[in-house]
């Protein structure tokens, strides 16, 4: 089996504060690897450390068989691109659907723009009446669906999604969480997703490694989470809290 | 029920808009005794809206309408602004969304209490003091002579929604409103503040209005629930009655979401009637 990501040892510091403290990971090509965790545990930063938006100050990072080093290539983003929390943040607000798609073909010199970007809207399930409107025109929902067709109009391999559908209503987070497992399938992606939800995870994912500031507290597939076989308690408190309000 | 605490009857909220009046309530009715409903919907549903509405907090250009809108006997609507003010924060309290933006950031969490306090009851301000600090344990708050003297940014998401739970408490009120009193908290922390609201809703005997997109967090917290949809209440259902819900939209909501050890490649989508919006 190949592997897609090492992440061996990964330190990340803010001033004085580490954020990530010795993080090891390994995914293999195809899979769907989870990240849960509280807010401040550092499952955003790993994602980000990988991209290179966060600063590693020890540790390596290997994608597709090539150690990465401070800065990242042209290549490295036609192979990695990611999916962010907030629709509303993440899109110009200035610039229509076509303009935001047109970027990243710009930036890596592809031709046939046209076809591309209707292609990715159409994969989304947006249809060409989309494609020249401004995000403010879009439903949270269909934010999130040019954003992902953003990711993916390069191709890439691996997919980086941080709480993708935490910003959405639940009957919308279906459609969205839907939309991504189609879309795995049909192109092979690997993923590495973040997210709170245990639920989420255990859906989207195979396996998955539980945070806690900055650590990493276990590491367990999907069905050793659904039967309950977790041996740390935080990963336990995790679950109750993920059954809902408990009268006591 | 012989109680009522609130009634609302054909509650409608408009906008005026560059295209014309959106109506984001049309005729809600629901009465509240001393229980705990639960508003649930989708984002636009109307749910924040009608909260505000009885908080009176509907922004100076939308109009308000209603057949009655009643707590405790008195029409809401007729009042005065000023015997309106007179109820909110102290007989009707509410609890916001993320303590990052309601709570004043340039004020100490313990002045704000002070505040909310001295603003409805005349007392002196070392009782004021005490009863902060009182509240502030109530909401186990482990250190609150410390915390009465941080800032917002100081404390953290969950340990700031105390400190608002505290300060809407602390003059005794009889109705409460959380709007999504725990969708900025971790799930962890969720718990721990929703054990607290319940167990001060429980003694106090208050009514609360628990506002909430999450379906299944609301029925597991509330007696009842309302769940609206575009501006309408769709279905008034018992909590524990929820797993028999008539409504597609309440079932869908109910389906959509993914849950540990069912596994269901797609999620259900909701596939939306226009007839429910009708």
């Amino acid at each position: 089996m190949t592997v897609s990501i090492t992440v061996e040892g990964l330190e990340v510091v803010f001033d004085r504060f580490r954020a990530l403290k010795g993080v090891s990971l390994e995914l293999r090509e195809g899979e769907s690897y989870g990240l849960v965790g509280e807010s401040g545990s550092g499952k955003s930063t790993l994602l980000r450390a990988i991209t290179g938006l966060a600063p590693a100050s020890s540790g390596t990072i290997t994608v597709n068989g090539k150690t990465l080093g401070k800065t990242r290539d042209k290549a490295f983003y036609r192979e990695v691109q990611m999916v962010f929390q907030d629709p509303y943040g993440s899109l110009h607000p200035r610039q229509t659907v076509d303009r935001l798609l047109q970027e990243p073909l710009a930036i890596h010199g592809i031709a046939e723009g046209e076809k591309r970007i209707e292609r990715a809207l159409d994969e989304v399930g947006l249809g060409k009446g989309f494609r020249f409107r401004y995000a403010h025109q879009l439903s949270g929902g269909q934010r999130q669906r040019v954003a992902i067709a953003r990711a993916l109009i390069l191709e890439p391999s691996i997919l980086l999604l941080d709480e993708p559908t935490s910003a959405l209503d639940a009957s919308v987070q279906a459609e969205v969480l839907n939309l991504l497992e189609e879309v795995r399938r049909r192109r092979k992606l690997t993923f590495l997703m973040v997210s709170h939800d245990l639920a989420i995870i255990t859906h989207m994912c195979e396996r998955l490694m539980v945070m806690q500031n900055g650590e990493a507290v276990e590491t367990l597939t999907a069905s050793q989470l659904i039967g309950h076989r977790v041996s740390e308690d935080y990963t336990r408190n995790l679950l109750r809290a993920s059954e809902g309000f408990v009268r006591v | 029920m012989s109680d009522t605490l609130l009634d609302v009857d054909d509650l409608r909220i408009t906008f005026p808009t560059r295209t014309g009046l959106v109506q984001a309530v049309r005729g809600v009715s629901f009465s509240l005794g001393r229980e705990r409903l639960g508003i649930v919907g989708e984002s636009g549903s109307g749910k924040s809206q009608t909260g505000r509405a009885i908080m009176g907090l509907t922004p100076p250009q939308a109009e308000v309408s209603a057949k009655k809108l009643a707590f405790d006997g008195m029409d809401l609507l007729s009042i005065s602004p000023r015997e309106r003010r007179a109820l909110r924060g102290n007989r009707i309290a509410m609890i916001l969304q993320d303590p990052k933006y309601s709570l004043d950031p340039v004020m100490t969490i313990g002045r704000q209490i002070v505040e909310t306090l001295r603003t409805h009851e005349k007392v002196g301000k070392t009782e004021a003091r005490e009863r902060a600090l009182a509240m502030l344990q109530a909401v186990q708050i482990r250190d609150p002579a410390r915390v009465f003297d941080l800032y917002p940014h100081e404390v953290s998401g969950g340990m700031g929604q105390r400190a608002m739970i505290a300060m809407m408490l602390v003059t005794g009120p009889e109705l409460m409103i959380a709007d999504e009193p725990t969708s900025a908290l971790d799930v962890t922390v969720q718990l721990d503040v929703l054990n607290i609201l319940d167990k001060l809703v429980a003694e106090r005997g208050m009514g609360l209005i628990f506002i909430s997109h999450d379906l299944r967090l609301v029925s597991s917290f509330c007696d009842r629930v309302v769940v609206m949809y575009a501006g309408k209440v769709v279905e008034q259902i018992k909590a524990s009655e929820l797993r028999d819900a008539q409504h597609p939209y309440t079932r869908g909501l109910l389906n959509c979401m993914p849950k540990i050890g069912f596994e269901r490649h797609p999620l259900p989508v909701l596939d939306r009637k226009p007839e429910w919006a009708a």
